[in-house]
């Protein structure tokens, strides 16, 4: 074995560990805030298994779409709602966790399922391009998958107005919690009052 | 490679005259150029701290540090050695590991980012293809080590002020990257090395500055933002609030911060220079110059000057930009958190989109000017 194959045996087990046990502890683990963070560990490892597969690119925009957005909002919301709430319990815990096991045992069976059927060997070791992905990358975007990229585009500004309207309530004539009418003059003010008159 | 100097070719070529296989001499020569580049990115932070000092105190009409050596040159030393010996102290009620991990989150990525920063045809850690995006994916991760700071601090000041700096650095990350494509746009390709050849048809006049006076300006404001430098450092704002999320940090934690903001912007300067200012070209040809004084371009006497002369004009180049940043956190005042934000999203943002628009125009109207 030379040393370049040592070196990718290495990083690739490593990686693969990471992702796993990062995976696990994000289920598991007790802290919303660690799981967040772990999650980010995750995204970053398996953007190192895209720069082991020679998709530097890939990897690139793995860390900035998932890092450097998904997972920094993800950490912006739990820190902005840091409410400590007790959660009601659940009555019928027994069978959602049996619904919620199954639909979960049946995506791992079609995951198995794709990795045996499909062909995972390349025609020619010199298929892979490396450098050139980009360029290719950027020719499959604006041809055979223009409609599906305009489409998640369309999607995004979707979950931004929709994020915006629920954000600024003022927009609104009614409250959409409580159904009041709202107050137009002050942008800032909470939908309850702070101090309520007692006497 | 055409012409310059290729040192790894030529270690390789020493190291197998001993008998070594090439892997063995590959793995000889990995670490060099990194601990070239890790040493020459912490003497830039001495020297950055030194001249920060000595023009505040020129613009406050003080003499500055003066004692430790000559005009005080080993200052920043005895500062560093001040942080290194202090006590380690982490909050009782503090999160220890997310505490410890927050300031290495935010120091990494800003030197890792360093492998792309060319000083020569060949002078890089390594020519990677995507190049300038791997900085902009790297830079992308700091907001992360800031918040984990900031919560992990257990104080609600740092919390905020976490947040802040993560939402600062967010916001201004859109517009940084929609100039720096407006570059890619013109040089059609990612890759900082091609992005300094493709200016260094004509010297100055080739400069990308001139051709993206609008990215430039949005480029250095939304670095300057980046690396938490007034007019844009609220997330700190010495003077004014609570420290941030660096408010219970003490010691070597705080170091790194404190390294991780210099070195950002002495690699903020150097991306400056190599993006618009002709990275190590010197202003006029050195071709030209050769041709004209009847030298061998290829001769290695003429390769290695030419080589230092590129050193020297990236750093030269960085560091007049690293002066004007200076300058500028001594004489402008701070901005307040929503005009900043609105300046970033306001203001920034659209102008970076149009230029980016215009770029494009132009591009397909004069290939020639603006890269076919």
């Amino acid at each position: 074995m030379s040393i370049a194959i040592t070196t990718q045996f290495i990083c690739f087990t490593v990686l693969s560990l990471v992702v796993i046990i990062g995976a696990l502890g994000v289920v598991l683990l007790e802290s919303i805030v660690y799981s967040a963070f772990l999650l980010g560990g995750v995204f970053m490892s398996v953007a190192g298994l895209y720069l082991l597969l020679n998709a530097s690119f890939v990897a690139a925009a793995q860390v900035l779409v998932y890092v450097g957005a998904v997972n920094v909002l993800i950490i912006f919301a739990i820190m902005l709602v840091n409410k400590k709430e007790d959660l009601k319990p659940i009555n019928d815990i027994k069978s959602r966790r049996v619904i919620s096991t199954s639909i979960c045992l049946t995506l791992l069976s079609l995951l198995i399922r794709v990795d045996l059927t499909n062909v995972w060997s390349l025609s020619s070791p010199q298929n892979s391009i490396g450098e050139e992905s980009t360029i290719r990358i950027g020719e499959h975007l604006f041809s055979d998958y223009l409609l599906p990229f305009e489409v998640a585009s369309v999607l995004l500004l979707m979950a931004m107005i929709g994020a915006i309207v629920l954000a600024r309530r003022d927009v609104m004539s009614k409250d959409i919690s409580t159904g009041l009418p709202v107050d137009q003059e002050l942008i800032e003010k909470s939908s309850e009052p702070l101090l309520t008159n007692k006497n | 490679m055409e012409y310059g100097l290729d040192l790894e070719y030529s270690f390789n070529e020493f190291l197998k005259g001993f008998g070594l296989s090439s892997e063995i001499a590959h793995i000889i020569w990995l670490p060099l150029p990194m601990l070239l580049v890790l040493v020459a990115a912490v003497v830039g932070v001495l020297v950055t701290v030194w001249l920060e000092r000595k023009i505040s105190a020129a613009a406050q009409q003080r003499i500055g540090p003066e004692y430790a050596g000559a005009l005080g040159v080993l200052q920043p030393i005895a500062d560093g050695l001040k942080l290194l010996v202090k006590e380690d102290i982490i909050p009782a009620k503090a999160d220890g590991i997310l505490f410890t991990a927050g300031p290495i989150l935010v120091l990494v990525p800003v030197i890792l980012s360093w492998l792309i920063v060319p000083f020569g045809q060949n002078l890089l850690i390594s020519n990677v293809g995507i190049g300038i995006f791997l900085w902009i994916a790297l830079s992308s991760i700091q907001p992360i080590g800031l918040l984990m700071s900031g919560y992990a601090s257990n104080n609600k000041y740092s919390l905020l002020g976490g947040l802040r700096a993560a939402a600062q650095s967010i916001s201004y990350e859109i517009p940084l990257a929609l100039s720096v494509l407006a570059i890619v746009l013109m040089t059609n390709s990612l890759s900082t090395v091609d992005i300094v050849n493709q200016q260094s048809g004509a010297g100055i006049l080739s400069w990308n500055i001139w051709r993206q006076p609008v990215g430039f300006i949005v480029f250095w404001i939304c670095a300057l933002a980046e690396c938490e430098r007034l007019p844009f450092d609220l997330p700190e704002a010495e003077e004014e609030l609570v420290a941030g999320y660096q408010t219970e940090y003490a010691g070597m934690k705080f170091a790194l911060f404190y390294l991780g903001s210099y070195i950002n912007l002495i690699l903020s300067a150097l991306l400056v220079s190599i993006l618009y200012l002709g990275g190590w070209g010197f202003p006029i040809p050195v071709e030209l110059i050769a041709k004209f004084l009847n030298l061998p371009i290829n001769a290695p006497s003429i390769q290695v000057f030419t080589a230092s002369i590129g050193i020297v004009m990236t750093v030269l180049k960085a560091y007049l930009l690293v002066f004007i940043a200076i300058l500028l956190r001594w004489t402008t005042p701070r901005v307040r958190i929503d005009q900043l934000l609105d300046l970033g999203w306001k203001f920034l943002l659209p102008i970076s989109l149009a230029n980016l628009l215009i770029t494009a125009g132009l591009k397909l109207a004069f290939p020639q000017f603006f890269g076919g």
